[in-house]
């Protein structure tokens, strides 16, 4: 399978790769990582006429703490994040996450900015992301935008970039430190993308109530989102398996469950509900 | 408008190789068609079968998925730069002794991507062998002694590098006594 012809030039810099941009009238995409790009280029799904490879502009590969955040560099590759000391140490979920993206081989390619930018509604990043209460950086025509993840991220594929810009980071808050996380998958068989994709965060309090819990939910539909019902209902409550399991009913409340061959949306709200209640029971409930 | 091609630079199993190419053509295209590493296989569309996985830079990569162009001033090792029939490399080794593979469409891709994984992992658990084969798709050994193989090889590996540290320790003390 080869992509119809086009053009290819690097850009050394953010500030290159905005000019490219405007100088290729609309024409011109951004390529980091390619393992989204390449795979619809491949099958002529899309047909850029001028590749612009941001993959080799250094500056963007950094990971930094920045006050209570943690600030990844767009070209961190998936591999790079779930070995990074300052991820590891601060946002775990983070590293959990990107683990379970894809395989091996893809993980040395793919990046965090592209797999944001990218918008997948199948992709694993956006549930930590909305857990983490994620920040895209963008560098644009008239400077730095920060945008919430929820803003970001509008549609399957579809973000409020916008044109002749790039992502130059995503930053992540640093949970509490008292809080447990993890993120659970049901992945396709064939694809190893998430069917569903549950990133939890919790904690209790010296008292032993919750009082921390953030719940990203992604795969599932149209769009990520963030459990704010179970969450609601869990925040000043004693763990228990009975706690856990009411709360977790809710947690297809606000998403839009997808119906497809592979899975109805009934399906889906089920494992939605499932996967939610084994994350919360990993993080409360064991030792 | 017409598309020039680009020059593309690579060290490919320790040697430097330059060829004109099309931004379009694929890096294992590049391999196998311009540099005649037939090695490389293609086993599928969608990025799924890990039989093009190559080293790029020292990481598993599916050369397929990866434009020539994008591998410009790269380090790249294919399968042909692993061993050679008299002196096979012990994870080649270990897939013959072990028979990691049968029709061996897939072999190439697999044992890129092992070499990958022992990287990381020199030490690995068939848990974590089997994790790391998310990326490679074999229809025909059901994977039971590709994992063999691998655990072979981890052991071999680490005992040819063993090997390597007491010769040099051996080394350093002969010197030690000859300066002494
Ligand atoms: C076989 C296979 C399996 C996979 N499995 C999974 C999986 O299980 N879970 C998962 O989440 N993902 C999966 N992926 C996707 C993978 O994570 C991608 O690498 C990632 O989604 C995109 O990152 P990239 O750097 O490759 O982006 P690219 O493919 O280079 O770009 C993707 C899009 O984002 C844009 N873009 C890239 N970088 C920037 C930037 N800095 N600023 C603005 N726009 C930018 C590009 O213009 C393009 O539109 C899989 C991919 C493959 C090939
Ligand atoms: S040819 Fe199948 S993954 Fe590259
Ligand atoms: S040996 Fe035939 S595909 Fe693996």
């Amino acid at each position: 399978m080869i992509p119809v012809k086009f053009d290819y030039i690097h850009a050394e810099s953010v500030e290159q790769a905005i000019r490219l941009q405007q100088e290729s009238n609309g024409e011109g995409k951004l390529i980091a990582g390619g393992h989204s790009l390449l795979p619809l280029m491949k099958f002529r799904l899309t047909e850029p006429g001028v590749l612009i490879d941001i993959s080799r502009i250094s500056q963007l590969k950094e990971v930094r703490k920045e006050g209570d955040r943690i600030v990844v560099g767009a070209l961190t590759t998936h591999h790079a994040a779930s070995n990074d000391p300052v991820i590891k140490e601060h946002i775990p979920l983070l590293a959990d996450t990107v683990r379970q993206i894809g395989d091996l081989q893809v993980r040395n390619r793919g990046t965090i900015g592209g797999n944001i930018a990218h918008a997948d509604p199948a992709a694993d990043l956006p549930a930590a992301a909305f857990a983490l209460d994620a920040q895209v950086i963008i560098q644009g025509e008239d400077g730095e935008e920060t945008m919430p993840v929820d803003q970001f991220i509008v549609g399957p594929l579809i973000t409020m970039m916008p044109e002749n810009s790039i992502v130059t980071a995503v930053s992540f808050a640093i949970p509490p430190r008292h809080t447990r996380s993890v993120y659970l998958k049901y992945f396709h068989p064939a694809s190893g993308y998430p069917v569903v994709g549950v990133a939890a965060i919790a904690g209790v309090d010296e008292s032993g109530v919750i009082d921390f819990v953030r719940i990203g939910i992604t795969g599932v539909g149209d769009i990520a989102y963030r459990a704010e019902s179970v969450e609601q209902t869990l925040l000043g409550q004693t763990p228990s398996e009975a706690m856990i399991q009411e709360a977790s009913r809710l947690a297809a409340e606000e998403g839009e469950m997808g119906n497809d061959f592979f899975t109805s949306s009934e399906y889906r709200e089920h494992l939605c509900k499932v996967y939610t209640e084994r994350a919360l029971r990993s993080i409360l409930l064991a030792n | 408008m017409a598309i020039e091609d680009r020059e593309v630079t690579v060290v490919v199993n320790g040697q430097e190789r330059s060829a004109a190419v099309e931004p379009r053509k694929l890096l294992v295209h590049y391999l196998r068609d311009d540099l005649g590493l037939t090695g490389t296989h293609i086993g599928c569309d969608t990025s799924q079968c890990g039989a093009c996985s190559i080293m790029v830079n020292g990481e598993a990569v599916k050369s397929c998925t990866m434009l020539a162009v994008q591998a410009e001033g790269s380090e790249i090792t294919t399968v042909e730069g692993l061993g050679s029939i008299e002196h096979l490399h012990p994870m080649q080794q270990s897939f013959w002794e072990e028979h990691g593979l049968q029709c061996g469409y897939c072999t190439p891709g697999v044992i890129m991507a092992m070499l990958g994984l022992l990287k990381e992992n020199p030490n690995p658990s068939e848990e974590e062998i089997r994790e790391g084969m998310e990326g490679v798709i074999c229809r025909c050994t059901g994977y039971q002694f590709i994992v063999s193989a691998v655990q072979k090889a981890a052991k071999l590996m680490a005992e040819a590098e063993e090997q390597k540290e007491e010769t040099l320790v051996a080394n350093l003390v002969r010197e030690g006594t000859h300066n002494g």
